[in-house]
């Protein structure tokens, strides 16, 4: 069965413990900058946001890969390969929800992949706001459910929506 | 998924007979189309034509080719020599001598004939050899082909002297290389600064300053007038610039621009202005003809006309828009977005959309020349348009998200012209209310929290 992380905001108190845990487990340091789950801080409105890679069915970072070395495992995960890598970081622009990120220090992109299924941020997470479930679960959706709630989110009318939809924003 | 596909509505085909379907030209746009076409028609007759004498491989790895981070086998577009095959997509070689629109067929430098239901039409692009007395001599190069890398690897070493021609996209990205490899560089350019189609005078100056300080000669405003051969014992080549001033070189590498592969198509039926002309549904002006990638004119999104977008994930999403055109399941390509990302020695920009800005628009502006981080926010109306950065890579893809998508940014708009660098939060916050329709609204049916909101729906 596939599972997901499942990422509800709503629970977390921005401690960044899933930032330590995933540099620490990907890449042998403690250094969030180079974690591949973001905690977001709205200070504002006391609100915290973590933040990775959904794992697209069609992932728009592996169909600009120019080498193909991006691929989807067993658990429909997009793993970068690091032999096959080249660096070029098209991936990175291409991936329109900015999740995978250059590293400087190899030379190669990096992106969440689950921990090959033991992800160590929802380990990590003291709430229970990251945790790994079942997709049945539809945790994606949880998630936009709760964000609606958000009161600064936006509507989107861009050239990319069919004419049909445009303005349909809020309604039920 | 391998559903059959809906019946096509094809009057001439009778009984169960197969399609046949032609692609021409193995570049991303090709194998993306052939591999396309087979997950939606498993029967189907799928050929593909590539011009060279390689396996498909992708100009994009190149330059990685010549630093040595990969061998010629790390260039290739799929790994398993035994892809095709398995994919049963015939894959052959040979140029296109012309194409019979009328009788459905393709003739091949090589002698086949190959008749055709739907073909595409995806042979890329050539590199311009601009009109310099002595650049036919040996040592100059394009850097174009795995055979160009194999030639430039051949002529620079470690040390050699090198000339770069054109200090554009491509130019800077084999100055990476270069460099990487060794190689004593002088980089020529006619525009004011480097990569002035891609980005704006603050953005290339910065990266200009970032070469000299690596050792790279950088001359603007300066043509090459002509390439002889080097001194005995010296140089191969010595090449003159407009300047009065000439380089010894061992190598001089032309990246000049380059022009749609298009001119076995003349009498076909298919129109071509600077490339192909397509439609929305990347069908050419003759009947069952599409065509894809950087052969082709595909829509702009950012101008929503069409505009030849010389990048590999266009070429990518053409190809497969095509494919499932070609196999009767329409899609209507609403444009592709320009962008680029380059890495210039350790100092990485990209541009996205409209990074000139829009007619009527605003700009927001972050500039530390010290620390070289530039980065720019064309704003139409409350949309993102355009960016720019440089010394900034951090979920940098999401530029493309909100400008793809066009998020009205709302009150966010002001705190990002005033503060650029807040994108990333600005992305989260509104982005993550969901659209309840569209696209990418969700697929199950989930329950709508009202909001009421200022800035909500655009009219």
């Amino acid at each position: 069965m596939l599972k997901a992380l499942v990422i509800d905001a709503g629970n977390c108190t921005g401690c960044k413990q899933c930032e330590m845990a995933c540099s620490l487990e990907n890449e042998g340091e403690f250094n969030a900058a180079k974690s591949r789950i973001r905690v977001f801080d709205f200070h504002t409105e006391a609100r915290f946001v973590p933040y990775t890679c959904t794992q697209c069915d069609e992932a728009w970072c592996q169909q600009a890969c120019p080498v193909n070395a991006i691929t989807t495992d067993s658990l429909g995960v997009k793993v970068v390969h690091d032999n096959l890598c080249v660096g070029c970081k098209v991936c990175t622009i291409a991936c329109p929800f900015g999740t995978v990120n250059y590293n400087a220090s190899t030379g190669k992109v990096i992106k969440c992949d689950l921990c090959g299924g033991k992800p160590a941020c929802a380990d990590a997470c003291p709430t229970g706001a990251i945790t790994y479930q079942d997709v049945e679960q539809g945790g994606f959706d949880k998630m936009k459910v709760w964000a609606t709630q958000s009161a600064n989110a936006a509507t989107y009318d861009g050239p990319n929506v069919p004419k049909g939809s445009q303005a349909s924003g809020t309604g039920h | 998924m391998t559903a059959c596909r809906p019946a096509e509505p094809e009057p001439a085909s009778k009984g169960i007979a197969l399609m046949k379907y032609v692609v021409l030209g193995a570049g991303p746009a090709g194998v993306t189309a052939a591999e396309t076409l087979r997950s939606v028609d498993p029967n189907a007759s799928i050929t593909l034509i590539g011009g060279e004498p390689e396996p498909p491989y992708s100009r994009m790895a190149l330059p990685y080719l010549i630093y040595g981070k990969i061998g010629e086998d790390g260039t290739q577009l799929r790994q398993d020599p035994g892809h095709y095959d398995q994919q049963r997509i015939r894959y052959i070689m040979g140029r296109c001598g012309g194409i019979d629109s009328r009788s459905k067929q393709l003739f091949l430098s090589t002698g086949e004939t190959l008749p055709y239901d739907k073909l595409l039409i995806a042979t890329g692009a050539s590199p311009i050899r601009p009109p310099i007395p002595g650049s036919n001599l040996e040592g100059v190069e394009n850097c174009w082909t795995l055979e160009d890398a194999r030639n430039i690897l051949k002529y620079a070493d470690k040390g050699s002297p090198v000339v770069l021609v054109g200090a554009g996209f491509i130019g800077s990205i084999i100055l990476e290389a270069l460099y990487l490899r060794g190689c004593k560089i002088t980089v020529v350019e006619v525009a004011p600064r480097m990569v002035a189609r891609m980005m704006d005078e603050t953005a290339g100056g910065m990266l200009g300053r970032w070469c000299e300080a690596k050792g790279v000669q950088v001359l603007t405003n300066t043509r090459v007038t002509g390439i002889a051969k080097g001194a005995e014992g010296g140089a191969r080549l010595s090449v003159r610039f407009s300047n009065g001033l000439s380089e010894p070189a061992d190598l001089a590498v032309l990246a000049v621009g380059v022009r749609s592969n298009t001119g076995f198509l003349v009498g076909s039926g298919v129109a071509v202005n600077t490339g192909i002309v397509v439609d929305e549904y990347l069908q050419t002006t003759a009947k069952d003809i599409y065509a894809a990638g950087d052969c082709c004119e595909g829509i702009d999104l950012s101008t929503g006309k069409p505009d030849m977008l010389a990048i590999q994930p266009v070429a990518v999403e053409h190809g497969r828009i095509a494919a499932l055109n070609m196999a009767g399941r329409k899609h209507r390509h609403r444009g592709s977005l320009n962008m680029n990302v380059l890495d210039t020695m350790g100092l990485i920009s990209s541009s996205f959309g409209l990074w000139q800005g829009a007619q009527v628009g605003e700009t927001g502006k972050l500039i530390d020349e010290h620390a070289f981080k530039y980065m720019k926010l064309e704003f139409e109306g409350d949309k993102l348009v355009g960016a720019q950065c440089v010394g900034m890579t951090d979920h940098v893809g999401m530029l493309r998200g909100l400008i793809q998508t066009g998020f009205h940014m709302g009150e966010w708009k002001d705190k990002l012209l005033a503060a650029p660098e807040r994108l990333r939060e600005a992305y989260v916050s509104v982005s993550q209310r969901a659209p309840t329709t569209g696209p990418t609204a969700p697929h199950v049916k989930t329950p709508v929290v009202e909001v009421s909101h200022a800035g909500a729906s655009g009219h």
